[in-house]
């Protein structure tokens, strides 16, 4: 009783495109956070899934998956901190806007 | 003499040697303590020395070739052996030990007053000039150069070899050299008269010239023997590398090795006891503090001149040996009735220079005014009396008069300085600049007012002029006179004529400094000087009179005798110098012409003096009697010393300052400067082009347009930077689908 490789790869690389739509198409960025997440979230079913079929050692997909949880966690953390520190400043949450970081 | 003692006598030297650097290096300050150090550091070397002379002096046939006291260890390698260096005491250097050693601690001695210790510094007195009525504000370095020139003659007087000897030597030529330009900073206003400065250079360079010739017999000598050493040349093997020596012929054509040596050697002692024709520095380094000259004229470095000579007499009679073999074989009877030395060519030159330079510098002391110039010439004229009694064989009364004269004329040196001073101690009280306090025709009658320095003087000048029987130089000039009568009449006659002269001149002084009525007012408030100056002088004078007595002869009339009753041994010095030699010399026998002689020469030109002087110089500007007698023309050639400083400064001091603006306009600024800007010219050009045509276009071109690139590149390239985090992303993705197809095309 077991769902092969492809399956989960396949799963991961539909997640994955949709994050990335996400972070390109989403005018809010609230939104292209999200989508970020969605990409994080697709590596870490690779990881378990090639954990799962014996491509790494042990627990090697595991701490792997474990790790990015955190970093996503924290990403998300300061992501919003920022997006609403922005929001205060200039009223808007829209990506484009906030474009100073240029020559 | 013990094995333990001969090991010690190396220890002999040291002490003024540290005391030197004590004195340099740590107590210049204290005046106190740096003259203490220095007379502690003599009187060590004295009372070694007089052990050690004393120990030779009772032991009996000392000299004889296992019986002198030797000690030598390696000093540097040298092909397949090693330079020897050590002390030899013979009965030469016990001789001058003991009295080279006692004139030295005196003139320490005597120092401390002459500089004037205890007075307050005078604030007007600058360093390098003679202190007005201060101490002397460069008191201490005095002392030190003092010690390292009592250094430098004790390592000379104990060297065992040639070479150590001439370091010794060389030690005191810089010394002197130091000691004479003592007052550096001092001049005159006369232009044309001769600056301490000028006259310690002129020193050294006289001295230099006949340096370097006795240091190429010193290497020729190394060169023909393999070896410097004193013992192994001369009295090793009964003589056998004198016979070698002798009986080889060296690169000059005549001449035996053993003949060119002795010539070479001889220059050097030409240069250092101021024999003519390079006397001339001399009378000059009277410039010099007279403790200086005292020690420098009279116990130190011109009898180190002599010295050489007697040390290495047996090389210069080598010839006579070979002869005297050459007889012995042919005729061995007459070869044994022959006792008369053969004079060898070295020998020959150095009787003719010796009594030629007697004659000569006596007749210019006659004429002299200065106190310490008249010395001085005298002081030539007996080192002359030394040098032509050991061309003629008279070994041992050289030697004699070596010593004699080492303490009469050291007395008398010192005795000037007394006089200087008092008569400048009377130009302070009485503002009286206006006489020199040197020149004798400003003094007069000082007997009254410096009895003990006219008393030591006085005895002084009495053995200098050679009073019979009392005097220590009667004895040892009757000596010379008497092998000169036996060998060589011709220095016979000029020498006896000299002596005369030499009694005639030091009464001619003696009257002018101590007789008659003062002539200036310094001298009216002249003053004796401070007992630290006056008590070396009696010491002395009882030395002068005293010396004498070592060597009376046997056949003496009347005191020969005496001097035996007395528990004396007559003719003590020919026994005792004697055993040195490889020919024992014979005592010459008694002879009743020369002793005449010496009789009529001393007191002839005592009564001469005394009649021609007895009524001259009332005032300080008249007529010296002699000028008036003999001629102004005469006169002033004597009095300007037969011209021969013009003449040298003509033919050797002129063409030398224009051989060298030659040098410097010609050769050095045309030729080598010339060849120095061309080659600089020639780099300015090469630079030059390099630096248009390389360093400009090729290196800063590549630089500065590597900086030119990359701003062109950050200005084409800056739009894509947009701000837009979405734009970025997008960029990315491109990358990394690039990457992927390129890593997906390579699998």
């Amino acid at each position: 009783m077991s769902i092969p490789l492809s399956w989960y790869l396949a799963l991961s690389a539909a997640l994955f495109s949709i994050g990335v739509f996400g972070v390109l198409s989403r005018r809010n960025a609230v939104g292209v956070l999200m989508g970020v997440e969605l990409m994080l979230n697709a590596v870490n079913i690779n990881l378990v899934a090639f954990w799962h079929y014996g491509a790494f050692g042990p627990s090697t997909g595991l701490a792997f998956a474990l790790i990015v949880i955190a970093i996503a966690a924290a990403e998300a953390a300061v992501g919003l901190a920022l997006i609403i520190s922005v929001y205060r400043r200039r009223k808007t949450v829209v990506v484009d806007d906030v474009n100073l970081m240029k020559f | 003499m013990s094995p333990e003692l001969v090991s010690l006598t190396w220890l002999i030297p040291v002490p003024p040697l540290v005391s030197f650097f004590l004195i340099i290096l740590l107590t210049n300050r204290s005046k106190a303590l740096s003259h203490t150090i220095a007379i502690a550091s003599i009187a060590t070397s004295f009372v070694l020395s007089w052990i050690v002379a004393f120990a030779a002096f009772g032991t009996p046939h000392f000299g004889a070739e296992d019986a002198i006291g030797a000690l030598s260890v390696p000093w540097f390698d040298v092909g397949s052996g090693a330079f020897m260096m050590g002390v030899l005491v013979d009965p030469l250097t016990a001789i001058m030990l003991f009295f080279a050693s006692t004139a030295m601690l005196a003139i320490f001695v005597y120092s401390v007053g002459y500089g004037n210790y205890g007075k307050k510094l005078d604030p007007h007195d600058k360093p390098g000039w003679p202190a007005h009525n201060g101490v002397d504000p460069l008191y201490s370095r005095f002392f030190a150069y003092l010690s390292l020139f009592a250094f430098g003659m004790l390592v000379l007087i104990l060297a065992d070899n040639l070479l150590l000897m001439f370091m010794g030597w060389e030690v005191m030529g810089l010394c002197s050299y130091l000691l004479i330009g003592f007052w550096y900073a001092r001049k005159y206003d006369d232009p044309n008269k001769i600056t301490p400065r000028q006259a310690g250079v002129k020193a050294f360079m006289t001295t230099r010239v006949a340096d370097v010739i006795m240091l190429l017999g010193i290497v020729y000598l190394y060169f023909a023997t393999g070896t410097l050493s004193f013992r192994e040349i001369m009295f090793a093997q009964e003589g056998e590398m004198l016979r070698h020596l002798a009986s080889t012929p060296s690169i000059v054509a005549g001449l035996s090795q053993a003949s060119l040596v002795g010539i070479l050697v001889l220059i050097g002692t030409i240069g250092k006891s101021a024999q003519f024709p390079l006397h001339t520095w001399l009378p000059d380094a009277m410039e010099g503090p007279t403790p200086v000259s005292a020690m420098i004229h009279a116990a130190a470095m011109v009898s180190a001149g002599v010295y050489s000579v007697i040390r290495m007499y047996p090389v210069l009679a080598a010839d006579g040996l070979v002869a005297h073999a050459a007889e012995a074989a042919g005729h061995a009877a007459e070869a044994a009735a022959h006792h008369g030395p053969v004079i060898t060519t070295p020998m020959g030159v150095l009787a003719f220079i010796g009594a030629f330079t007697a004659l000569f510098a006596a007749t210019i002391a006659v004429a002299q005014n200065d106190v310490k110039k008249v010395l001085a010439y005298s002081t030539i004229s007996q080192l002359g009396f030394m040098l032509a009694a050991l061309g003629i064989g008279g070994y041992v009364a050289a030697a004699f008069h070596l010593m004699t004269h080492a303490f009469f004329k050291a007395l008398l040196f010192l005795g000037s300085g007394s006089i200087i001073h008092g008569m400048e101690h009377g130009a302070h009280h009485a503002h009286d600049h206006a006489s020199d306090p040197q020149d004798m025709r400003y003094m007069g009658g000082l007997r009254h007012k410096m009895p003990i320095t006219f008393v030591t003087f006085f005895i002084g000048g009495m053995a200098l002029a050679g009073l019979p029987i009392v005097t220590a130089g009667f004895w040892s000039k009757d000596e010379i006179l008497l092998d000169a009568w036996l060998h060589a009449p011709a220095v016979f006659y000029t020498l006896a004529l000299a002596a005369l002269l030499t009694a005639f001149y030091t009464t001619r002084q003696l009257w002018m400094v101590f007789f008659g009525a003062p002539r200036s007012p310094s001298a009216e408030h002249a003053h004796e000087s401070h007992w630290t100056m006056t008590a070396p002088l009696v010491v002395l004078s009882v030395f002068a009179v005293g010396a004498g007595w070592l060597n009376i002869p046997a056949d003496f009339p009347l005191f020969g005798q005496l001097v035996a009753s007395l528990g004396l041994e007559p003719g003590w010095l020919h026994h005792f110098l004697g055993g040195t030699l490889v020919e024992h010399p014979e005592t010459p026998a008694f002879t009743l012409v020369p002793l005449i002689t010496s009789l009529v020469v001393a007191l002839g030109g005592i009564t001469l003096g005394w009649w021609v002087y007895r009524n001259a110089w009332k005032t300080s500007s008249d007529v010296d009697p002699v000028e008036r007698t003999i001629g102004g023309v005469i006169y002033g050639l004597l009095k300007n010393k037969y011209w021969v400083d013009e003449l040298y400064d003509v033919l050797f001091v002129k063409p030398a300052f224009w051989l060298g603006r030659v040098f410097f306009t010609g050769i050095d600024k045309g030729v080598i400067d010339g060849f120095l800007h061309g080659v600089a010219w020639v780099s300015v050009g090469v630079g030059n082009v390099f630096r248009d045509y390389f360093d400009k276009p090729v290196v800063n071109g590549a630089s500065d347009g590597s900086g030119v690139a990359v701003k062109w590149a950050g200005r084409e390239l800056r739009p894509i930077q947009t701000g837009r985090v979405q734009q970025y992303l997008i960029m990315v993705m491109a990358a990394a689908f690039v990457i992927g197809f390129f890593m997906w095309a390579a699998r």
